[in-house]
Protein backbone atom coordinates (compact mmCIF):
# COMPACT_ATOMS: atom_id res chain seq x y z
CA UNK A 1 0.00 0.00 0.00
CA UNK A 2 1.33 3.40 -0.95
CA UNK A 3 1.28 6.25 1.54
CA UNK A 4 0.80 8.78 -1.24
CA UNK A 5 -0.41 7.81 -4.69
CA UNK A 6 -0.91 10.46 -7.36
CA UNK A 7 -2.49 9.50 -10.64
CA UNK A 8 -2.32 11.62 -13.78
CA UNK A 9 -2.29 14.90 -11.91
CA UNK A 10 -2.64 18.12 -13.87
CA UNK A 11 -2.80 21.45 -12.09
CA UNK A 12 -3.58 24.93 -13.40
CA UNK A 13 -3.14 28.44 -12.02
CA UNK A 14 -5.80 30.06 -14.20
CA UNK A 15 -4.59 29.33 -17.75
CA UNK A 16 -1.10 28.39 -16.66
CA UNK A 17 -0.57 24.64 -16.85
CA UNK A 18 1.68 24.20 -13.80
CA UNK A 19 1.75 20.40 -13.45
CA UNK A 20 1.45 18.00 -16.33
CA UNK A 21 0.19 14.45 -15.98
CA UNK A 22 2.14 13.53 -12.88
CA UNK A 23 1.86 10.05 -11.44
CA UNK A 24 3.99 9.22 -8.44
CA UNK A 25 3.85 6.63 -5.69
CA UNK A 26 5.45 7.19 -2.30
CA UNK A 27 5.85 4.31 0.13
CA UNK A 28 5.33 4.71 3.89
CA UNK A 29 8.31 5.69 6.06
CA UNK A 30 10.46 6.89 3.23
CA UNK A 31 11.88 10.32 2.56
CA UNK A 32 11.37 11.72 -0.90
CA UNK A 33 13.04 14.84 -2.27
CA UNK A 34 11.69 16.99 -5.08
CA UNK A 35 14.33 18.86 -7.05
CA UNK A 36 14.25 21.06 -10.11
CA UNK A 37 14.80 24.66 -11.20
CA UNK A 38 12.60 27.47 -9.85
CA UNK A 39 9.11 27.42 -11.29
CA UNK A 40 9.26 23.73 -12.22
CA UNK A 41 6.23 22.87 -10.10
CA UNK A 42 7.84 20.98 -7.24
CA UNK A 43 6.39 23.18 -4.46
CA UNK A 44 3.01 23.26 -6.19
CA UNK A 45 2.98 19.47 -6.27
CA UNK A 46 4.00 19.27 -2.62
CA UNK A 47 1.23 21.63 -1.57
CA UNK A 48 -1.36 19.44 -3.24
CA UNK A 49 -0.76 16.79 -0.58
CA UNK A 50 -2.38 18.86 2.17
CA UNK A 51 -4.59 20.93 -0.14
CA UNK A 52 -2.73 24.15 0.52
CA UNK A 53 -3.38 25.19 -3.08
CA UNK A 54 -7.13 25.26 -2.34
CA UNK A 55 -6.49 28.66 -0.79
CA UNK A 56 -5.35 30.11 -4.13
CA UNK A 57 -8.23 31.41 -6.28
CA UNK A 58 -8.49 30.28 -9.90
CA UNK A 59 -6.66 26.98 -9.51
CA UNK A 60 -7.87 23.70 -10.97
CA UNK A 61 -6.83 20.12 -10.31
CA UNK A 62 -7.33 17.14 -12.59
CA UNK A 63 -6.37 13.58 -11.72
CA UNK A 64 -6.42 11.80 -8.38
CA UNK A 65 -4.37 12.04 -5.21
CA UNK A 66 -4.72 9.27 -2.65
CA UNK A 67 -3.29 9.32 0.85
CA UNK A 68 -3.70 6.09 2.79
CA UNK A 69 -5.94 5.02 -0.11
CA UNK A 70 -8.37 7.93 0.44
CA UNK A 71 -8.93 10.36 -2.38
CA UNK A 72 -8.05 13.57 -0.57
CA UNK A 73 -9.90 15.72 -3.12
CA UNK A 74 -13.11 13.79 -2.69
CA UNK A 75 -16.02 16.04 -1.70
CA UNK A 76 -16.50 14.06 1.50
CA UNK A 77 -12.90 14.62 2.60
CA UNK A 78 -12.46 16.75 5.72
CA UNK A 79 -9.59 19.15 5.06
CA UNK A 80 -8.88 19.73 8.77
CA UNK A 81 -8.56 16.01 9.27
CA UNK A 82 -6.26 15.81 6.23
CA UNK A 83 -3.99 18.59 7.52
CA UNK A 84 -3.82 16.92 10.92
CA UNK A 85 -2.44 13.87 9.17
CA UNK A 86 -0.20 15.80 6.77
CA UNK A 87 1.98 18.29 8.65
CA UNK A 88 3.96 20.99 6.92
CA UNK A 89 7.14 22.95 7.56
CA UNK A 90 7.97 26.01 5.50
CA UNK A 91 11.06 27.71 4.16
CA UNK A 92 11.25 30.36 6.86
CA UNK A 93 10.72 29.35 10.45
CA UNK A 94 7.32 30.76 11.38
CA UNK A 95 6.78 30.29 15.10
CA UNK A 96 3.64 31.85 16.53
CA UNK A 97 4.08 34.91 18.76
CA UNK A 98 3.69 32.69 21.80
CA UNK A 99 5.92 30.91 24.25
CA UNK A 100 8.01 27.93 23.20
CA UNK A 101 5.65 25.64 25.11
CA UNK A 102 2.51 27.14 23.59
CA UNK A 103 3.87 26.86 20.06
CA UNK A 104 4.04 23.09 20.40
CA UNK A 105 0.83 22.84 22.44
CA UNK A 106 -1.09 24.99 19.95
CA UNK A 107 -2.08 22.21 17.56
CA UNK A 108 -3.33 20.05 20.40
CA UNK A 109 -5.40 22.89 21.86
CA UNK A 110 -7.06 23.84 18.55
CA UNK A 111 -7.86 20.17 18.08
CA UNK A 112 -9.78 20.22 21.33
CA UNK A 113 -7.30 18.52 23.67
CA UNK A 114 -7.93 19.80 27.19
CA UNK A 115 -6.02 17.31 29.31
CA UNK A 116 -3.12 19.49 30.57
CA UNK A 117 -0.95 16.57 31.65
CA UNK A 118 -1.32 14.98 28.18
CA UNK A 119 -0.43 18.31 26.58
CA UNK A 120 2.65 18.71 28.78
CA UNK A 121 3.72 15.14 28.13
CA UNK A 122 3.31 15.60 24.37
CA UNK A 123 5.21 18.90 24.33
CA UNK A 124 8.16 17.34 26.17
CA UNK A 125 8.13 14.21 24.03
CA UNK A 126 7.93 16.19 20.79
CA UNK A 127 10.67 18.62 21.76
CA UNK A 128 12.85 15.62 22.59
CA UNK A 129 11.95 14.06 19.26
CA UNK A 130 13.26 17.09 17.37
CA UNK A 131 16.38 17.18 19.56
CA UNK A 132 15.49 20.59 20.96
CA UNK A 133 14.53 19.66 24.52
CA UNK A 134 17.98 20.06 26.08
CA UNK A 135 18.31 23.53 24.56
CA UNK A 136 14.90 24.87 25.65
CA UNK A 137 13.86 22.92 28.74
CA UNK A 138 14.73 25.82 31.05
CA UNK A 139 12.98 28.48 28.97
CA UNK A 140 9.72 26.95 27.89
CA UNK A 141 7.85 30.07 28.93
CA UNK A 142 10.04 32.39 26.92
CA UNK A 143 9.00 33.70 23.52
CA UNK A 144 9.76 31.41 20.59
CA UNK A 145 11.28 34.43 18.86
CA UNK A 146 14.15 34.31 21.37
CA UNK A 147 15.39 31.13 19.71
CA UNK A 148 17.93 31.02 16.87
CA UNK A 149 16.67 30.40 13.31
CA UNK A 150 17.69 26.75 13.43
CA UNK A 151 16.01 26.26 16.81
CA UNK A 152 12.87 28.01 15.55
CA UNK A 153 12.73 25.64 12.58
CA UNK A 154 13.05 22.60 14.85
CA UNK A 155 10.32 24.14 17.00
CA UNK A 156 8.12 24.41 13.92
CA UNK A 157 8.81 20.75 13.15
CA UNK A 158 7.86 19.91 16.74
CA UNK A 159 4.67 21.93 16.34
CA UNK A 160 3.82 19.95 13.22
CA UNK A 161 4.59 16.61 14.90
CA UNK A 162 2.70 17.32 18.13
CA UNK A 163 -0.64 16.46 16.54
CA UNK A 164 0.67 13.08 15.36
CA UNK A 165 0.66 13.37 11.59
CA UNK A 166 1.89 10.44 9.51
CA UNK A 167 3.26 12.61 6.70
CA UNK A 168 5.55 15.61 6.99
CA UNK A 169 5.89 18.01 4.07
CA UNK A 170 8.93 20.26 4.08
CA UNK A 171 9.20 23.13 1.64
CA UNK A 172 12.86 24.15 1.53
CA UNK A 173 13.12 23.78 5.30
CA UNK A 174 16.77 24.79 5.58
CA UNK A 175 17.21 27.45 2.93
CA UNK A 176 17.15 30.18 5.59
CA UNK A 177 19.51 28.36 7.95
CA UNK A 178 23.27 28.22 8.47
CA UNK A 179 25.17 24.98 7.72
CA UNK A 180 25.24 23.78 11.35
CA UNK A 181 21.49 24.24 11.77
CA UNK A 182 20.97 22.65 8.35
CA UNK A 183 22.99 19.64 9.46
CA UNK A 184 20.82 19.26 12.56
CA UNK A 185 17.61 19.37 10.52
CA UNK A 186 19.03 16.83 8.07
CA UNK A 187 20.00 14.49 10.91
CA UNK A 188 16.49 14.95 12.24
CA UNK A 189 14.96 14.02 8.88
CA UNK A 190 16.93 10.77 8.99
CA UNK A 191 15.52 9.96 12.41
CA UNK A 192 11.98 11.01 11.61
CA UNK A 193 11.63 8.89 8.52
CA UNK A 194 11.54 5.84 10.79
CA UNK A 195 8.12 7.04 11.92
CA UNK A 196 6.88 9.39 9.23
CA UNK A 197 6.72 9.70 5.48
CA UNK A 198 8.69 12.80 4.58
CA UNK A 199 8.48 14.79 1.36
CA UNK A 200 10.97 17.60 1.03
CA UNK A 201 11.35 20.25 -1.63
CA UNK A 202 14.89 21.50 -1.85
CA UNK A 203 16.99 23.70 -4.07
CA UNK A 204 20.07 22.14 -2.56
CA UNK A 205 20.80 19.06 -4.62
CA UNK A 206 23.38 17.80 -2.17
CA UNK A 207 20.72 17.97 0.52
CA UNK A 208 18.38 15.86 -1.61
CA UNK A 209 21.22 13.37 -2.01
CA UNK A 210 21.94 13.30 1.72
CA UNK A 211 18.45 13.01 3.14
CA UNK A 212 16.21 11.20 0.71
CA UNK A 213 15.56 7.61 -0.25
CA UNK A 214 13.91 8.65 -3.49
CA UNK A 215 14.23 11.75 -5.62
CA UNK A 216 11.89 13.29 -8.17
CA UNK A 217 13.27 15.72 -10.73
CA UNK A 218 10.75 18.23 -12.07
CA UNK A 219 11.10 20.48 -15.09
CA UNK A 220 8.50 22.80 -16.63
CA UNK A 221 5.70 21.11 -14.72
CA UNK A 222 6.67 17.59 -15.69
CA UNK A 223 8.10 14.86 -13.55
CA UNK A 224 11.12 14.03 -15.66
CA UNK A 225 12.55 11.27 -13.48
CA UNK A 226 11.64 9.64 -10.19
CA UNK A 227 13.66 6.88 -8.60
CA UNK A 228 16.11 5.77 -5.94
CA UNK A 229 18.28 8.70 -4.88
CA UNK A 230 21.45 6.61 -5.24
CA UNK A 231 20.51 5.83 -8.82
CA UNK A 232 19.51 9.41 -9.66
CA UNK A 233 22.80 10.78 -8.31
CA UNK A 234 25.08 8.14 -9.80
CA UNK A 235 23.41 7.11 -13.02
CA UNK A 236 20.24 9.03 -13.91
CA UNK A 237 18.16 7.69 -16.79
CA UNK A 238 17.48 11.04 -18.44
CA UNK A 239 20.00 13.46 -19.87
CA UNK A 240 17.96 16.38 -18.54
CA UNK A 241 18.32 15.03 -14.96
CA UNK A 242 22.03 14.57 -15.45
CA UNK A 243 22.45 18.10 -16.76
CA UNK A 244 20.54 19.50 -13.78
CA UNK A 245 22.26 17.57 -11.01
CA UNK A 246 25.70 18.21 -12.48
CA UNK A 247 24.97 21.94 -12.54
CA UNK A 248 25.17 22.21 -16.33
CA UNK A 249 21.64 23.48 -16.52
CA UNK A 250 19.02 25.10 -14.34
CA UNK B 1 26.06 9.70 14.66
CA UNK B 2 25.85 11.64 11.42
CA UNK B 3 24.81 9.72 8.35
CA UNK B 4 28.16 10.17 6.60
CA UNK B 5 29.86 8.74 9.71
CA UNK B 6 27.63 5.69 9.51
CA UNK B 7 28.42 5.27 5.82
CA UNK B 8 32.15 5.62 6.46
CA UNK B 9 32.02 3.11 9.34
CA UNK B 10 30.16 0.67 7.12
CA UNK B 11 32.71 1.11 4.31
CA UNK B 12 35.54 0.58 6.78
CA UNK B 13 33.94 -2.67 7.96
CA UNK B 14 33.59 -3.94 4.41
CA UNK B 15 37.21 -3.13 3.55
CA UNK B 16 38.35 -4.77 6.77
CA UNK B 17 36.40 -7.93 5.99
CA UNK B 18 37.86 -8.04 2.48
CA UNK B 19 41.32 -7.55 3.94
CA UNK B 20 40.91 -10.54 6.27
CA UNK B 21 39.62 -12.64 3.41
CA UNK B 22 42.60 -11.75 1.18
CA UNK B 23 45.04 -12.54 4.00
CA UNK B 24 43.38 -15.91 4.46
CA UNK B 25 43.52 -16.50 0.70
CA UNK B 26 47.25 -15.84 0.57
CA UNK B 27 47.89 -17.97 3.64
CA UNK B 28 45.92 -20.91 2.20
CA UNK B 29 47.45 -20.51 -1.26
CA UNK B 30 50.94 -20.57 0.27
CA UNK B 31 50.10 -23.63 2.37
CA UNK B 32 48.70 -25.39 -0.70
CA UNK B 33 51.85 -24.63 -2.70
CA UNK B 34 54.27 -25.72 0.02
CA UNK B 35 52.41 -28.88 0.98
CA UNK B 36 50.87 -29.81 -2.38
CA UNK B 37 47.41 -29.79 -0.79
CA UNK B 38 45.17 -29.61 -3.85
CA UNK B 39 41.94 -29.49 -1.91
CA UNK B 40 43.13 -26.35 -0.16
CA UNK B 41 44.19 -24.94 -3.51
CA UNK B 42 40.71 -25.49 -4.97
CA UNK B 43 39.19 -23.83 -1.90
CA UNK B 44 41.27 -20.72 -2.59
CA UNK B 45 40.27 -20.74 -6.25
CA UNK B 46 36.62 -21.05 -5.35
CA UNK B 47 36.78 -18.28 -2.73
CA UNK B 48 38.25 -15.84 -5.22
CA UNK B 49 34.67 -15.07 -6.26
CA UNK B 50 34.03 -13.68 -2.79
CA UNK B 51 36.99 -11.33 -3.15
CA UNK B 52 35.58 -10.14 -6.48
CA UNK B 53 32.15 -9.62 -4.92
CA UNK B 54 33.72 -7.50 -2.17
CA UNK B 55 35.48 -5.42 -4.80
CA UNK B 56 32.22 -4.65 -6.59
CA UNK B 57 30.41 -3.80 -3.35
CA UNK B 58 33.18 -1.52 -2.08
CA UNK B 59 33.45 0.24 -5.45
CA UNK B 60 29.72 0.87 -5.37
CA UNK B 61 29.79 2.05 -1.75
CA UNK B 62 32.60 4.52 -2.50
CA UNK B 63 30.71 5.82 -5.50
CA UNK B 64 27.57 6.29 -3.42
CA UNK B 65 29.36 8.13 -0.62
CA UNK B 66 31.00 10.52 -3.07
CA UNK B 67 27.77 11.10 -5.01
CA UNK B 68 25.43 11.43 -2.03
CA UNK B 69 27.47 12.91 0.80
CA UNK B 70 30.15 14.96 -0.99
CA UNK B 71 32.85 14.07 1.55
CA UNK B 72 35.63 16.60 2.19
CA UNK B 73 39.01 16.67 3.97
CA UNK B 74 39.77 13.43 5.86
CA UNK B 75 36.45 11.89 4.79
CA UNK B 76 37.30 12.49 1.14
CA UNK B 77 40.83 11.12 1.57
CA UNK B 78 39.37 8.09 3.33
CA UNK B 79 36.96 7.30 0.51
CA UNK B 80 39.59 7.87 -2.20
CA UNK B 81 42.06 5.69 -0.30
CA UNK B 82 39.49 2.92 0.18
CA UNK B 83 38.67 3.03 -3.52
CA UNK B 84 42.30 2.42 -4.41
CA UNK B 85 43.02 -0.02 -1.60
CA UNK B 86 40.02 -2.00 -2.80
CA UNK B 87 41.61 -2.35 -6.25
CA UNK B 88 44.91 -3.40 -4.71
CA UNK B 89 43.26 -5.97 -2.44
CA UNK B 90 41.41 -7.43 -5.40
CA UNK B 91 44.69 -7.82 -7.29
CA UNK B 92 46.19 -9.49 -4.23
CA UNK B 93 43.25 -11.88 -4.30
CA UNK B 94 44.08 -12.64 -7.96
CA UNK B 95 47.71 -13.36 -7.06
CA UNK B 96 46.64 -15.71 -4.28
CA UNK B 97 44.43 -17.49 -6.76
CA UNK B 98 47.34 -17.80 -9.22
CA UNK B 99 49.53 -19.38 -6.54
CA UNK B 100 46.67 -21.76 -5.71
CA UNK B 101 46.31 -22.67 -9.40
CA UNK B 102 50.02 -23.47 -9.52
CA UNK B 103 49.52 -25.76 -6.50
CA UNK B 104 46.39 -27.27 -8.05
CA UNK B 105 48.27 -28.09 -11.28
CA UNK B 106 51.14 -29.93 -9.61
CA UNK B 107 51.32 -33.62 -10.55
CA UNK B 108 49.48 -35.79 -8.03
CA UNK B 109 51.68 -36.87 -5.14
CA UNK B 110 54.53 -34.65 -6.29
CA UNK B 111 54.77 -31.52 -4.19
CA UNK B 112 57.33 -28.88 -5.08
CA UNK B 113 60.87 -30.08 -4.43
CA UNK B 114 61.77 -28.93 -0.88
CA UNK B 115 65.27 -28.03 -2.13
CA UNK B 116 63.77 -25.60 -4.64
CA UNK B 117 61.62 -24.06 -1.92
CA UNK B 118 64.59 -23.72 0.38
CA UNK B 119 67.00 -22.34 -2.21
CA UNK B 120 64.57 -19.79 -3.64
CA UNK B 121 63.49 -18.72 -0.11
CA UNK B 122 59.91 -18.64 -1.38
CA UNK B 123 58.64 -19.60 2.08
CA UNK B 124 60.44 -16.61 3.62
CA UNK B 125 58.98 -14.43 0.91
CA UNK B 126 55.50 -15.74 1.63
CA UNK B 127 55.91 -15.09 5.34
CA UNK B 128 57.10 -11.57 4.65
CA UNK B 129 54.09 -10.86 2.44
CA UNK B 130 51.68 -12.15 5.05
CA UNK B 131 53.34 -9.88 7.60
CA UNK B 132 53.12 -6.92 5.26
CA UNK B 133 49.44 -7.54 4.72
CA UNK B 134 48.82 -7.97 8.45
CA UNK B 135 50.78 -4.83 9.22
CA UNK B 136 48.82 -2.85 6.66
CA UNK B 137 45.55 -4.10 8.14
CA UNK B 138 46.72 -3.16 11.62
CA UNK B 139 47.66 0.33 10.40
CA UNK B 140 44.25 0.62 8.78
CA UNK B 141 42.29 -0.52 11.80
CA UNK B 142 44.32 1.51 14.31
CA UNK B 143 44.53 4.46 11.90
CA UNK B 144 48.28 4.63 12.49
CA UNK B 145 50.47 5.87 9.66
CA UNK B 146 53.67 4.97 11.52
CA UNK B 147 52.69 1.29 11.32
CA UNK B 148 51.91 1.75 7.62
CA UNK B 149 55.35 3.22 6.96
CA UNK B 150 57.05 0.03 8.24
CA UNK B 151 55.71 -1.82 5.21
CA UNK B 152 58.10 -0.08 2.81
CA UNK B 153 61.17 -1.59 4.46
CA UNK B 154 59.68 -5.06 4.42
CA UNK B 155 59.22 -4.89 0.66
CA UNK B 156 62.99 -4.67 0.22
CA UNK B 157 63.45 -8.28 1.33
CA UNK B 158 60.72 -9.42 -1.06
CA UNK B 159 62.47 -7.65 -3.93
CA UNK B 160 65.82 -9.12 -2.94
CA UNK B 161 64.44 -12.68 -2.96
CA UNK B 162 62.84 -12.07 -6.33
CA UNK B 163 66.05 -10.73 -7.90
CA UNK B 164 68.05 -13.68 -6.59
CA UNK B 165 65.51 -16.26 -7.70
CA UNK B 166 66.17 -16.17 -11.47
CA UNK B 167 69.69 -17.49 -11.19
CA UNK B 168 68.72 -20.05 -8.56
CA UNK B 169 65.90 -21.38 -10.71
CA UNK B 170 68.07 -21.44 -13.85
CA UNK B 171 70.65 -23.51 -11.99
CA UNK B 172 67.90 -25.78 -10.66
CA UNK B 173 66.53 -26.41 -14.16
CA UNK B 174 70.01 -27.19 -15.45
CA UNK B 175 70.58 -29.73 -12.71
CA UNK B 176 66.99 -31.14 -12.78
CA UNK B 177 66.04 -31.23 -16.51
CA UNK B 178 62.94 -33.30 -15.74
CA UNK B 179 61.60 -30.53 -13.49
CA UNK B 180 62.04 -27.64 -15.90
CA UNK B 181 58.32 -26.93 -15.97
CA UNK B 182 58.06 -26.77 -12.17
CA UNK B 183 61.06 -24.45 -12.16
CA UNK B 184 59.39 -22.12 -14.67
CA UNK B 185 56.13 -22.16 -12.74
CA UNK B 186 58.00 -21.35 -9.53
CA UNK B 187 59.66 -18.46 -11.31
CA UNK B 188 56.20 -17.17 -12.27
CA UNK B 189 54.94 -17.54 -8.71
CA UNK B 190 57.88 -15.62 -7.29
CA UNK B 191 57.35 -12.84 -9.78
CA UNK B 192 53.71 -12.65 -8.75
CA UNK B 193 54.76 -12.54 -5.12
CA UNK B 194 57.08 -9.68 -5.88
CA UNK B 195 54.15 -7.81 -7.42
CA UNK B 196 52.14 -8.74 -4.34
CA UNK B 197 54.70 -6.86 -2.25
CA UNK B 198 54.40 -3.85 -4.54
CA UNK B 199 50.63 -3.82 -4.04
CA UNK B 200 51.17 -3.92 -0.26
CA UNK B 201 53.37 -0.84 -0.52
CA UNK B 202 50.69 0.83 -2.68
CA UNK B 203 48.23 0.14 0.12
CA UNK B 204 50.62 1.63 2.68
CA UNK B 205 50.94 4.74 0.49
CA UNK B 206 47.17 5.09 0.36
CA UNK B 207 46.91 4.71 4.14
CA UNK B 208 49.47 7.46 4.67
CA UNK B 209 47.63 9.67 2.18
CA UNK B 210 44.39 9.09 4.07
CA UNK B 211 45.82 9.56 7.58
CA UNK B 212 48.49 12.24 7.07
CA UNK B 213 47.53 13.78 3.71
CA UNK B 214 51.06 12.98 2.47
CA UNK B 215 51.68 11.74 -1.06
CA UNK B 216 54.24 8.92 -0.90
CA UNK B 217 53.94 7.73 -4.48
CA UNK B 218 57.00 7.61 -6.72
CA UNK B 219 59.29 8.51 -3.82
CA UNK B 220 61.67 5.68 -4.70
CA UNK B 221 62.65 2.66 -2.69
CA UNK B 222 63.24 2.83 1.05
CA UNK B 223 66.80 1.73 0.39
CA UNK B 224 68.37 3.05 -2.84
CA UNK B 225 70.57 -0.04 -3.10
CA UNK B 226 67.55 -2.35 -3.19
Amino acid sequence: MYKIDTQNVDFYYGDFHALKNISMQISPNTSVAFIGPSGCGKSTFLRLFNRMNDLIPGTKLEGKIYIDERNIYDKSENVDRLRKNVGMVFQKPNPFPKTIFENVAYGLRVNGVKDQSYIEETVVKTLQQVVLWDEVKDKLKESAFALSGGQQQRLCIARALAISPSILLMDEPTSALDPISTGKIEDLIHQLKEQYTIVIVTHNMQQAARVSDKTGYFYLGELIEYGDTRKIFTNPEKESTQNYITGRFG
Amino acid sequence: MKVIDQEIASLKNSVSEMWSLVRQQLFNAGEAMLSGDKELAYKVISRERRVNAFELKIDSDCEDIIALYAPVAIDLRFVLAMYKINTNLERLGDFAESIARFAGNLPDGEPVDPDLIKETRVQVMLQELLEMLALAQEAFEKEDSEIASRIFLKDNLVDEINVASSKIIANYIESHPGSALIGLYMSGVIRKMERFGDHCTNIAEELIFYLDAKVMKHMGKADPKA
